[in-house]
């Protein structure tokens, strides 16, 4: 069961750098053409790893409100 | 009711005149032969609510008086020749920044450590040239402890009008020796308060290019902008855009350009119909009036140009007495190898002869000297 | 979303210029959320930095901000605090902008115990001028400038702090952005100077040649060889080889230097 509603990639100030997909603990979120891109949303268990750790303000995780 | 009269050091009467301005921030450095004007600041600046330090090095007191600025407060430094030189890369900031600061120089010879307690007047290249790039630079010359006073008054009105870092360039001789100063009443001498912008602080461009003058947001008093070294747009923020720029630099020199009126200040003497003209600024310029009334007394027809603003260059007065009479020559006594010369052979454009008078010997160029020469245009 | 960064950043200003896999931007976002965290008005935050990568940093958030001249944020500074005590101010720069060029006016902030928060981005070069070698350059390191390897010693930021009087100091990394975010708003709440040395990585100019594969391998770097200041109490000499320790290093109460000054010459009773 996905934690993450919505993972969402700005494009633009994405600069391919991997450090979100190096420390994605599960495998969320995958390289395409040198910038981020969501691989398996069901994966993500909103950690937020990659949220806080992208130095470009590029990825925004949000999450499933609690039922 | 009488006059505040007072027999004050040229040092301390520029400390008086920057209190007289608003003055509420003095950084500084010891550095001989201006350090009583810091310890004059140390003293007097808590009895008027203002803060003084002395930082860690020149470079650092620059730093600090700009960033007083910055917060708001009307801030002055005092230096000597190797601090002067020191302070050049945050001068460049002030004066790209647009940033009123004062910057007292009692120059001392030089080059390097050079002469520390013998007076000189060969920093006057150092005041417009000394940081690196193009840039606007204003420069008051004080020549007697009264003026040391006035025209400090007048630098911090100056910096606040134009928003620029004012030299006051004066001397080893001037700002060590004591004098009568009268003090001025409040309100006697005009001051010149800082505008504040007007604007929402949203639409508050402190740069705009397309203004001759933007008020200084002091920071802390709502309105949040950036200030950057780098060549920036009129928001504040780095361009690297070419035009930009040179639009940019050509504007904060030629508004001092298009102020030339209000900013060069010169005393004539006696040059209604002079022949002989004799260009002269602080201490030299003392012994040039006594020069020219000597030169008076055995019938030639001296007069004496003094600026008490040598930058801008007083080039417009000149050239109009240039215009004027029929001038046989100029004689420049300076207290160095010939700075303010080449500028007045520059504006003389070859109109008549000039003729530098140029010491290093630490005392001042004697009136005889001057007289002397004078009377080689007869 | 966890946090929402806009109301701090400028509009319009991102991308931001550094590197892909630079940290500071990581350094960035803790320091938004230190200072929402502590609820300081945009309007009595002064940043102010000096010249170099991490000085280009207060372009980018909403406060009042100085990017100054190389090595002087502090200096600067100062003239801000003095003539307005009530604004927050913090300086920050690099390795070399605070500690070799600007390292008389560190020292003697930490001295005086003026009170400023002062933030070095230590990533061990010179990342703007294209990687040269710095203060905190390890022995052995390639930089442009030492092609055969570092042969001087480096300095030791936190202990300078700590021997210059800094009555607050801290060190924290990139890769730990709570306890960043967390050593952040302890100095900004300590009275006093207050200096952190945040780790940080340049992949561009140091991590590429000096076996770093990733931008990512520079953060497990930081994970690996930080270890927390509690923690290395208990720790062998033998056993903190290579390491180096993270958290509040230095905190003591000592007059602040405004208030000293003030009442030393009676602005205030």
């Amino acid at each position: 069961m996905a934690k993450a509603e919505r993972i969402e990639i700005i494009e633009k100030w994405c600069k391919g750098c991997e450090i979100c997909v190096e420390f994605c603990p599960t495998g969320a979120i995958e390289m395409r053409d040198f910038k981020v891109a969501v691989k398996d949303l069901e994966k993500c268990t909103a950690c937020m790893q990659c949220e806080l750790r992208c130095p470009d303000f590029a990825i925004v995780i949000y999450k499933k409100d609690k039922e | 009711m009488a006059k505040k009269v007072e027999f004050m050091m040229g040092n301390h009467a520029v400390a008086e005149g920057a209190l007289y301005a608003g003055c509420r921030f003095f950084g500084g450095y010891p550095i001989t032969p201006s350090t009583e004007v810091a310890e004059r600041m140390a003293e007097r600046l808590p009895q008027v609510g203002g803060r003084f330090i002395q930082m860690e090095d020149e470079i650092a007191a620059m730093a600090s008086v700009i960033g007083a600025s910055i917060a708001g407060a009307k801030s002055l430094t005092a230096t000597s020749g190797p601090g002067l030189s020191l302070k050049q890369e945050n001068i460049g900031y002030a004066m790209l920044c647009e940033i009123p600061v004062v910057i007292v120089d009692v120059m001392r010879g030089g080059p390097s450590t050079g002469m520390p307690t013998g007076p000189s007047q060969s920093d006057i290249m150092c005041a417009k040239w000394g940081t690196h790039g193009d840039h606007p630079a204003i420069a008051v010359t004080p020549a007697s402890v009264q003026e040391q006073f006035d025209e400090t008054v007048r630098a911090f009105n100056l910096a606040e009008k134009y928003r620029c870092p004012v030299f006051v360039l004066t001397d080893a001789i001037i700002g060590q020796m004591m004098e009568q100063l009268v003090i001025p009443e409040p309100g006697e001498l005009e001051v010149i308060e800082r505008p504040k912008p007007t604007c929402k602080p949203e639409e508050y461009l402190p740069f705009d290019m397309d203004k001759d003058f933007v008020p200084l947001a002091a920071f802390g008093s709502g309105y949040r902008y950036h200030i950057t070294g780098l060549h920036h747009n009129s928001d504040g923020f780095p361009t690297n855009d070419p035009v930009l720029h040179t639009k940019n630099t050509i504007k904060i020199i030629e508004r001092l350009d298009k102020n030339y009126d209000d900013i060069v200040k010169v005393e004539e003497f006696m040059t209604d119909d002079a022949e002989i003209l004799v260009f002269a600024i602080g201490v030299s310029a003392r012994s040039a009036k006594h020069a020219v009334v000597e030169a008076r007394n055995v019938g030639i027809k001296a007069g004496l140009v003094r600026p008490l603003t040598i930058w801008p260059f007083p080039e417009r007065h000149l050239d109009r007495i240039l215009n004027k009479n029929k001038i046989k020559g100029i004689v420049v006594p300076e207290m160095n190898l010939g700075q303010m010369t080449f500028e007045v052979q520059r504006v003389a454009k070859g109109r008549c002869a000039v003729e530098g008078l140029y010491s290093l010997m630490l005392d001042p160029i004697l009136p005889s000297e001057i007289l002397e020469k004078i009377r080689r245009f007869v | 979303m966890s946090y929402d960064y806009a109301k701090y950043l400028r509009k319009g200003k991102l991308p931001h210029i550094w590197c892909a896999g630079c940290t500071y931007g990581i350094i960035l976002k803790s320091l938004i959320r230190a200072i929402d965290g502590i609820g300081w008005a945009k309007d009595d935050i002064a940043l102010v930095s000096g010249i170099g990568c991490a000085s280009r940093l207060p372009g980018y958030v909403d406060f009042n901000t100085l990017h100054t001249t190389h090595g002087r944020s502090i200096g600067f500074a100062t003239g801000v605090k003095l003539a307005n005590p009530k604004l927050n101010v913090i300086a920050l720069g690099g390795d070399g902008d605070m500690t070799a060029i600007g390292g008389n006016h560190f020292i003697h902030a930490c001295r005086r115990n003026i009170d400023l928060t002062i933030f070095v981005f230590n990533n061990n070069i010179y990342g703007m001028t294209g990687a040269q070698y710095s203060p905190t350059t390890p022995k052995g390191a390639w930089a442009t400038t030492s092609p055969y390897g570092m042969a001087e010693n480096t300095f030791e930021i936190t202990s300078l702090a700590i021997g210059s009087g800094a009555s607050f100091v801290a060190r924290t990394t990139a890769y730990h952005v709570a306890h960043c975010e967390k050593m952040m708003k302890e100095a900004f709440q300590h009275k006093g100077t207050s200096v952190v040395e945040i780790i940080n990585a340049c992949p561009t100019g140091f991590g590429r040649k000096n076996k770093f594969k990733t931008p990512a391998s520079m953060l497990t770097w930081m994970k690996d060889s930080a270890v927390n200041i509690e923690r290395a109490k208990n720790m062998s000499p033998e056993e903190l080889v290579g390491k180096y320790t993270i958290g509040v290093l230095h905190k003591v109460d000592k007059p602040e230097y405004i208030e000293t000054y003030d009442t030393t010459v009676g602005l205030k009773k």
